[in-house]
């Protein structure tokens, strides 16, 4: 019996101690807010970077946040550069070809930012500009949808730097992730006489199922671990902490 | 292993179709390389060759602008220097309010216009080393037949010089196709910037960056066996006697 009882304390012991040593590495693109960004002190930053240590709270494992440009993401998951990408990498068909994905984590609409007031429907920016982030959801809908009708895409690596030109006049709208929009340009000194024109773009063809977190193909056990993860923290409040402190509305969705 | 399907598949958009438009209907790729590099190597030398004697000139009032200019531009990478232009100038309400802006706010117009500095600071200094060069028996032979300073300048020194500095602009050239790579930086198409856009689309970098690689290795070759040619005819004089 007793025996028994120090090899279980063993076993356990032994358990706990490769959870201590195991250490999950995330991949992230700091160039995100506010979802993601470096801050002040060269820290990561933001709302996908509390999500990921709330993740790894509820998994009870350390965590490693690793920077990494976003087109240059995925190839780095499959590279080994790191576990997973939990960077609001929005779920779609084209994407579950390269990576699975966990369920999603949150879900906003996207929006098309311009001069406050103006009209939007499928033929308002014939022969004119729209920024967009390179290789992401928007720049899809956006080539398809304004593109087929005479609009210039201009993509860009960086989210801020598609605001920069915005504001200096070289494009004529963004279209972007609406907590992106709302919090990084329009409610800053910068977004004056801009707002949200248009409807609400949520077409689960192009933006899929909402933003997931992305591992390596076939890698079943870490999908099943985090989905337990994300459904511990919606159940516990964690989730709910995380997301006042960035947002003013529900961003999971229904 | 190398995915060649992606390469085929997307041949078009190197050579600068884009997304499955035929070839040269657009502006990016090949077509977009060879446009940034052709119109500043030629602004560049056309802008060389005035700095370049106002280099080499007495006169400090000439020199020194032009000795601060070449310093500034060939002490500053050319990507710091497209950032400068592209990012930096639309900061400035009065740059934004000018007539310039119709042009500024165009990628293409400030990606010429880093390039074409860039290129014309070390083509002026290529050009100066070889005025100040040049072999004295050439300026006394001017002088004796009476040649003013100008036509001695302009029918001796100038062509004299600008066919010895053939094999230093050559690299010149070589190093300005390379730089143009950086032209993708500031949202446009070229070479570098096709690849970039199918990497990120399938998520495979060896292929498309192997195929941007091959397309500027073959035209590096180009250019350098094109300046052989030249150094061939316009500096035959200078080569060793064959018997």
């Amino acid at each position: 019996m007793k025996k028994v009882l120090v090899f279980t304390t063993l076993a356990a012991l032994a358990a706990g101690a490769t959870a201590q040593a195991e250490t999950l590495r995330f991949g992230i693109d700091l160039n995100y807010p506010p979802f993601s960004k470096q801050g002040a002190d060269g820290k990561p930053q933001g709302f996908d970077v509390d999500m990921i240590h709330a993740l790894c709270a509820a998994m009870k494992t350390s965590c490693q946040v690793v920077p990494q440009d976003w087109d240059g993401l995925i190839p780095a998951l499959n590279a080994n550069k790191f576990d997973a990408i939990l960077s609001s990498m929005q779920i779609t068909p084209e994407r579950q070809k390269a990576v699975d994905f966990t369920r999603k984590y949150y879900n906003i609409p996207s929006r098309v930012i311009g001069k406050a007031g103006t009209q939007v429907d499928q033929n308002t920016f014939k022969g004119k500009k729209i920024g967009v982030l390179r290789a992401s959801t928007q720049e899809k809908f956006a080539r398809d949808y304004w593109g087929k009708s005479g609009a210039r895409i201009v993509a860009y690596s960086k989210s801020p730097e598609s605001f920069l030109d915005l504001k200096a006049g070289r494009v004529d709208a963004v279209f972007v992730d609406g907590a992106v929009g709302d919090t990084e340009f329009l409610k800053t000194p910068n977004g004056k006489g801009y707002a949200f024109i248009g409807p609400n773009y949520s077409d689960a063809k192009y933006f899929g199922l909402g933003a997931g977190i992305a591992v390596k193909k076939g890698n079943k056990a870490l999908v099943d671990r985090l989905n337990q993860a994300i459904d511990q923290i919606r159940k516990d409040g964690s989730y709910k902490k995380v997301q006042d402190k960035y947002f003013s509305f529900d961003v999971y969705g229904g | 292993m190398i995915d060649l399907n992606l390469i085929l598949e997307n041949l078009p958009s190197f050579f600068g179709g884009a997304y499955g438009e035929p070839v040269l209907s657009t502006s990016d790729g090949l077509v977009m390389t060879f446009q940034l590099l052709g119109l500043s190597l030629l602004l560049g030398l056309a802008l060389s060759v005035p700095l370049a004697l106002m280099r080499v000139s007495r006169n400090k009032w000439l020199a020194w602008p032009v000795w601060l200019y070449t310093y500034v531009f060939r002490g500053t990478p050319m990507l710091v220097q497209l950032f400068i232009f592209y990012y930096g100038l639309s900061q400035f309400d009065a740059v934004r309010d000018s007539w310039a802006w119709e042009y500024l706010q165009e990628a293409y117009v400030c990606a010429i216009l880093a390039f074409t500095l860039n290129t014309a600071a070390y083509t002026t200094e290529i050009i100066a080393g070889q005025i100040r060069n040049t072999h004295y028996g050439e300026i006394e032979a001017a002088k004796a037949v009476g040649m003013s300073r100008w036509l001695m300048m302009r029918r001796i020194v100038i062509p004299s010089a600008l066919r010895r500095a053939l094999p230093a602009y050559s690299n010149e050239v070589i190093m300005m196709l390379h730089g143009t790579s950086i032209a993708g930086l500031v949202t446009l198409a070229d070479l570098t910037g096709v690849a970039r856009r199918l990497y990120a689309d399938s998520y495979q970098p060896f292929e498309p960056f192997l195929m941007a690689g091959a397309l500027y290795l073959t035209f590096t070759f180009l250019f350098v066996w094109l300046f052989k040619r030249l150094e061939g005819r316009y500096l035959a004089y200078l080569a060793p006697r064959k018997h």
